[in-house]
Formats: structure tokens, C-alpha cells, sequence
């Protein structure tokens, strides 16, 4: 049979089809024509962004709505440097993301060409792996070998850098010929599971247990598995902020977010249990303090985790077992019998009756106000995605998830700029899905050209724009810590958000009374017609509590402004 | 426990471009400084050994290893500090010398069973070889000359019996 030759652009393109990829998101330039023009041809669907770091957020927000992974394509130079940001922001956060970049000439590589960068080099510490294909014979394989990287094991992000004359010569091998040569990847390990009875064991001694979920247990799959601990052992669970929404929040059982911003009472819990069990968890600085000693002192510590690295990285656990959450859970939970945490459980419903999130609905809209009522009018079960600050915490504290893609936030790289393009990426991928796309003014700005790329799709997205004319939890910081010297936070001068989505084709509507909140997200929740923005103008001065300053223990916790002044904290940000 | 010694790591890497810049950001990204490196083609022309020696803690290297481990291009990492595993270095010396002192010199060049390799009328350059301390010993005892140039391969390492490669 003679083959038919074709350039390795449309090798590219018949991999990604064959691998089962519905979108590339990418904006072209020079480097890249080859490959826009394969795409030309493609069964693929181009989403066009404005910007490259757009580009890899929607990616992002689509692997995680979808589990699929994301894939960016954009040209060289700038354009490839405009990624950095999304590719370390789902690298952090293990989500599968492919970043296809265009690249000069093999000729003109290190010699200053036109749009020419060492993005090798430049995305090195952001990736999982990467290529700088040098044939194009390479190419399926090496498309074939960047899903398999991206997706298994501790997923995470592969940048392919394909210089134009690659790109565009002859590519003589298929899909189907291509081997993978990983002899340094091993993509399902065989896990060791010895420890599971010794794990067991530990878990059965506890009368306080305490489960501390994660990302990696959402990324497994695992959340019926999750249930099933919990409710098997009547252990109470708290979740990182990337674990929201691993069992549904509203659970008897579930104590909503610990650390800088938790609960008091998953806060209380971390505390007081005489065990705690990491489950895809890689106990970041915003859970455990500065001193790990005073972490959980006494506490027996468990760990779950698929990526070795993390096992005495930060805790050192009195048992550890590296394996797929989902697997060792199933394997984990034939083995356990209930425990007797009646007293436990008491004692923490207590906590939670007296200290429950809560905000005052008069004198003035309130952030919180409105992500409740728009948590109450989904029900829990929108794709939440947000930016960073005073706004996602309030997100996390009152958007209590129902579903465990529901909840998309840039955790580890805390990301500004990241909510709207995610959004577009999980409307994308998730079409029956509502999606509720939550911004502070701040991080609203810094990608609100995206508002096009979902004018143009018709996505239904809800912008809901947090506005507080502030960089809200940096002044926070600022008035605690810094004896209210308010430095570079001031957003006055901000754009009247909802002129600006009409600006863009799309419907904005404006609430500034708590009176209004009730009846206008039930009219943005309504409309089907597209994008629509809603421009919640919150009090200026609120702050987010609980918090436990920076490097701060559970014992440290603020449950409301203090009235004396903070020392400055010592923990990282 | 966080007392910082020197370790010495063993890599089995593929024998592709861009592995060692991998390999360095890992301990890069930490401020840890590379004492050491040695890198070369396997037998097996696909792979490449890398022997690299730097200072840090226990739990630090520890989690510098796990993490090279992670790199895709890195088949094997081990810490062969605790490990009894063959230790060998090279150094080449130019030292300046009279004619008045060179007898002298060229008894503790025979004691350490070294050589010169190079002999002219004001200058030996001599080739030690052992295992990094007996080198630095070596150089310790050169320090009454004009040393006029030092080059350490660095360490390279081997463990004994029939393990394999990887």
C-alpha cells in the first residue's frame, strides 16, 4: 500500500483528531501558518481567542469541567510567551494541558530571528515535559507521546515547540505507525498497596479522624469512593479549596474548606482530630503552617498521594501509600469498620452552629449576598470558575458544590485573569451546564478581551463581576498587617462594567441594592441567549473572614477583625 | 537531620538535548549550587549517566531526588550517599617548579600513586586519580607550589556486584 504523504501539519491535525480533541484554542501568527492552514481542513473547531494566556486558560477550564485535556496552539515569540502564565497555573494544579507553539525556521534557531524565543527553555520549570520536534517524522509520535503525558500519572502540561519548516515538510509516518518511547515514564505504575492493612489499622484507632481531601482525589475520580470512607467511618471531612465539591458540600459529613480562609469549624477539625488522612492533598501553605510541628501536634498522619514527590514534602506521615486515590480507597475501605466519633461529631456540629459563614444582608450589597443567592438559584450544581482574591474565597466559603467539577480555580499559581477564559473553555465542554464565571474587578480586567470569544460562541456564560473598586484581599492584608497603609490596591477609575459588555454585543445588568440580588440573577439565570454580565457593585470596605494569618496554625484562626493590631505574618504571601 | 553534607546522585537519563537544562532547574529553582557533574554516553548509546555531587540537607536531597526521579527524560535517580558504591575522580595539575624543588615533588606524586604527564624545564603537570578525598589531599599538599591550573573531572560513581545499569 504506498502512503500518502503529507506535511506534518496535517499529521498534527489527524492526531488530535484521532486523540478526540473537539476544540484547539489558538490565535496564529507566522510561525504558526502551517498549521492554521492544516486546521483549515480539520474536523477540529478553532476557538480564536484575543489573547494566548486566554487561550491556555479556557484550555484549563475545559480539562477540568470535561477531565479531557486542553489543547492551545499559537505561534511563536510572544505568542508563546503569553502562555507561560496558564501553563504553570494548570501545572500547579495537575490539569492536563497541551500548549502547541509555532517556532522559526530549524535554521534561524538561537540566531535572534524574527519572533524567534527559546520557549524550551523559557517553559522548562512549567511543564511536565516538552519537545522541540527537530523532524517531522516525529511528529505523531510525538503528539501521541504529550496526551499520554499530560493525562496519566499526576496529569500536567506538555509544550510541543514546532519550528515552521517542520511543520511544513513532508511527514511519512501515520497515527496508528507511531511508537511511544518513554523508557523514563511510567505512566500506571504498579502501586504498592502493602501498607493498606497498617493504614487500616491506624485509621481503626482514631475516635477523632478527620479526612483532608484534594484535587487528586477529584482528578482519580474518586469521590464516590470518598463517600464511602466517610460515611463508613462517620468521619467528618474537610477539603482544600481545589477538593471543593468532591462529596457534595451540603453533606452532613462534609465541613467545607480548611485553611487560610476555611470554616472555623473544618478549622476547629484540623485542630482537635487525633487523625488526620491526606487524600490528594500535598498539604500546601495554605493549609498547614509555617512551623509543621504545630500541625495537627499529636495527630496521627495519613497519606494518599499518586505523585511520590509529595510523600515528606511537607508532613511526614506515620503511613503512606503512593497510588491512584481511587485505587487505594477501594482497596482501603473493605478493611475499615465504623468508628465510634459520636462525641467528635458533636462537639464539630456545635462549632458549626456557632460559628457558620455568615454576612450581614443591610447596609450596603455585600459580595457574599450575592453568591449565595446565585449557590440557592443553581442549587450547587453550576461550574463555578473564579479569579483570585477576596472574591474566590467568598466563592469557595458560600458556593457549596454539589458536583465535582463544579468548583474551577486556579489553587497553587492563584491566578488572576484566569475566570473568564476558564469559563468559556468549561461552557465550552460542559454546553448543558450553567456556568457562573465569578471576578473581582482586578482579575475581571486582565482578561475581559475573552468577553468576545464568548459573544462570538453564544456561550450562556454569567459574568458576574465582583466590583469593590479595590484589589480587595491585598488591601485586607494592607489594613491588618501593614497599619492600613493602603499601597497601590485603589481601582478607582474602574469602567462601568455593564457599558462595556454591551460594548461587546453582550447584556449587562447592574446590581447595586441587596433588594434587587433575588430578582436580578434569576433574570441572568433566565436569559438564554448568550452571555450575559452582571455588574454587582459590593461595598467597598469588607473583608474575609475566618483567617488564619499566613503561616498561622488552626489554633490561630481570626473568626472576625481583630481589634488590636497584627503582627506581620511569617508565612509565605 | 537539617544538617547540610555533600550527596552525590546518580542519574540515568536519555541521551536527548535539553535533559541536563531538566535536570539543573530541579536544583536551580532551590538556590542549591551543583558541586559537581559528570555526564556521558552510556554503553547503550540511548542513555546517559549523569553523576552529580551537591550540598543540602537530607530531606532536601531527598525530595531533589524524587523530583528528578519525576522528569520524563530520567529513567533511574538514586542518592548513592549511604550507599557502599565505587567513588573515582581524576585531576590534572600544572604546577610551576624550580629544578631545585622537583625531586621533592615528584616523591609525593609517587607516593599517591599519581604520574606526571608532562615535564618541562619550570612546570609537571601531574594526573591523580581516587576517590575525591585522596585528590583533595593531593591538592591540599600542592598548596606550598605555584599551582598554575586545576581540572577535576568530578566524581564519578559505580556500584559494586552485578547490578545492572538500571
Amino acid at each position: 500500500m504506498t502512503k500518502k504523504s503529507q506535511t506534518a501539519a496535517k499529521s498534527l491535525m489527524d492526531a488530535l483528531e484521532k486523540l478526540g480533541v473537539e476544540y484547539i484554542f489558538g490565535y496564529p501568527g507566522g510561525a504558526a501558518m502551517p498549521i492554521f492552514d492544516a486546521l483549515y481542513d480539520s474536523k477540529i473547531k478553532l476557538i480564536l481567542v484575543r489573547h494566548e494566556q486566554g487561550a491556555t486558560h479556557m484550555a484549563d477550564g475545559y480539562a477540568r469541567a470535561t477531565g479531557k485535556p486542553g489543547v492551545c496552539l499559537v505561534t511563536s515569540g510572544p505568542g508563546a510567551t503569553n502562555t507561560v502564565t496558564g501553563l504553570l497555573t494548570a501545572q500547579m494544579d495537575s490539569v492536563p494541558l497541551i500548549v502547541i507553539s509555532g517556532q522559526t525556521i530549524s535554521p534561524m534557531l538561537g540566531k535572534d530571528a524574527f519572533q524567534e524565543a527559546d520557549v524550551f527553555g523559557i517553559t522548562a520549570p512549567t511543564v511536565k515535559h516538552s519537545y522541540l520536534v527537530k523532524s517531522p517524522n516525529d511528529v505523531p509520535r510525538v503528539v501521541k507521546e504529550s496526551f499520554h503525558i499530560a493525562t496519566t500519572g499526576r496529569p500536567g502540561t506538555v509544550v510541543i515547540d514546532m519550528p515552521k519548516d517542520v511543520s511544513s515538510a513532508e511527514c511519512a509516518v501515520t497515527f496508528d505507525e507511531a511508537q511511544m518511547d518513554l523508557p523514563g515514564y511510567e505512566a500506571s505504575p504498579t502501586y504498592d498497596f502493602s501498607n493498606i492493612a497498617a493504614m487500616a489499622k491506624l485509621i481503626q484507632a482514631s475516635e477523632k479522624p478527620l479526612l483532608l481531601v484534594g484535587h487528586g482525589a477529584i482528578i482519580s475520580k474518586a469521590s464516590k469512593e470518598v463517600l464511602a470512607l466517610a460515611e463508613t467511618l462517620q468521619a467528618p471531612v474537610v477539603t482544600t479549596k481545589l477538593g471543593k465539591g468532591v462529596i457534595p458540600e451540603t453533606h452532613s459529613l462534609a465541613l467545607g474548606m480548611l485553611g487560610m480562609h476555611g470554616t472555623v469549624v473544618a478549622n476547629r477539625a484540623v485542630a482537635g482530630c487525633d487523625m488526620i488522612f491526606s487524600i490528594g492533598s500535598r498539604w500546601d501553605d495554605r493549609i498547614t503552617p509555617a512551623d509543621i510541628s504545630k500541625f495537627c501536634p499529636g495527630a496521627t498522619k495519613l497519606h494518599i498521594d499518586v505523585d511520590p514527590a509529595e510523600i515528606n514534602k511537607i508532613v511526614m506521615p506515620d503511613c503512606s501509600i503512593v497510588a491512584d486515590a481511587k485505587q487505594a480507597l477501594k482497596k482501603l475501605i473493605p478493611k475499615i469498620k465504623p468508628l465510634k466519633t459520636k462525641a467528635w461529631l458533636d462537639y464539630l456540629n456545635k462549632e458549626r452552629k456557632k460559628h457558620p459563614l455568615s454576612y450581614k444582608i443591610h447596609g450596603g450589597l455585600k459580595a457574599q449576598h450575592v453568591i449565595d443567592e446565585l449557590w440557592i438559584q443553581t442549587k450547587g450544581d453550576a461550574l463555578v470558575t473564579t479569579d483570585v482574591g477576596q472574591h474566590q474565597m467568598w466563592a469557595a466559603q458560600f458556593y457549596r458544590n454539589n458536583k465535582s467539577n463544579g468548583w474551577i480555580s486556579s489553587g497553587g499559581a492563584g491566578t488572576m485573569g484566569y475566570g473568564v477564559p476558564s469559563a468559556i473553555g468549561a461552557q465550552l465542554g460542559c454546553p448543558n451546564d450553567t456556568v457562573l464565571s465569578i471576578s473581582g474587578d482586578g482579575g475581571f480586567q486582565m482578561m475581559m478581551c475573552e468577553l468576545a470569544t464568548a459573544f462570538i460562541h453564544k456561550l450562556p456564560i454569567k459574568f458576574v463581576v465582583i466590583d469593590n473598586k479595590y484589589l480587595g484581599m491585598v488591601r485586607q492584608w494592607q489594613e491588618l498587617f501593614f497599619d492600613d497603609r493602603l499601597s497601590g490596591v485603589d481601582l478607582e477609575g474602574n469602567p462601568d462594567f455593564v457599558k462595556l459588555a454591551e460594548a461587546f454585543g453582550i447584556k449587562g445588568i447592574r446590581i447595586k441594592r441587596p433588594a434587587d440580588v433575588k430578582k436580578k440573577i434569576k433574570e441572568a439565570l433566565d436569559y438564554k441567549d448568550g452571555p450575559i454580565l452582571i455588574h454587582a457593585e459590593v461595598v467597598k470596605q469588607d473583608n474575609v473572614f475566618p483567617m488564619i494569618p499566613a503561616g498561622g496554625a488552626a489554633s490561630d484562626m481570626l473568626i472576625e477583625r481583630p481589634k488590636k493590631k497584627m503582627a506581620k505574618p511569617k508565612g509565605s504571601t | 537531620m537539617s544538617q547540610e553534607r555533600l550527596h552525590t546522585i546518580s542519574l540515568f537519563v536519555a541521551n536527548k538535548p535539553g535533559v541536563l537544562l531538566r535536570v539543573t532547574i530541579v536544583f536551580a529553582r532551590r538556590g542549591f549550587n551543583i558541586e559537581s557533574l559528570v555526564v556521558s554516553t552510556a554503553f547503550d548509546g540511548r542513555y546517559s549517566r549523569m553523576t552529580i555531587t551537591a550540598k543540602g540537607a537530607d530531606k532536601d536531597l531527598d525530595q531533589i531526588v524524587k523530583q528528578l526521579g519525576k522528569l520524563v527524560d530520567v529513567i533511574d535517580s538514586k542518592d548513592n550517599s549511604e550507599v557502599s558504591a565505587l567513588e573515582r575522580e581524576l585531576a590534572l595539575i600544572k604546577v610551576q617548579v624550580s629544578q631545585k624543588e622537583r625531586q621533592e615533588l615528584l616523591q609525593v606524586v609517587d607516593h599517591f600513586k599519581s604520574k606526571t604527564i608532562d615535564i618541562t624545564d619550570d612546570s609537571i603537570i601531574i594526573e591523580v586519580s581516587g576517590g575525591s578525598d585522596k585528590i583533595s589531599a593531593f591538592i591540599d599538599l600542592m598548596s606550598p607550589y605555584q599551582v598554575i591550573e586545576l581540572v577535576r573531572s568530578g566524581k564519578m560513581v559505580m556500584q559494586r556486584g552485578l547490578q545492572k545499569e538500571v
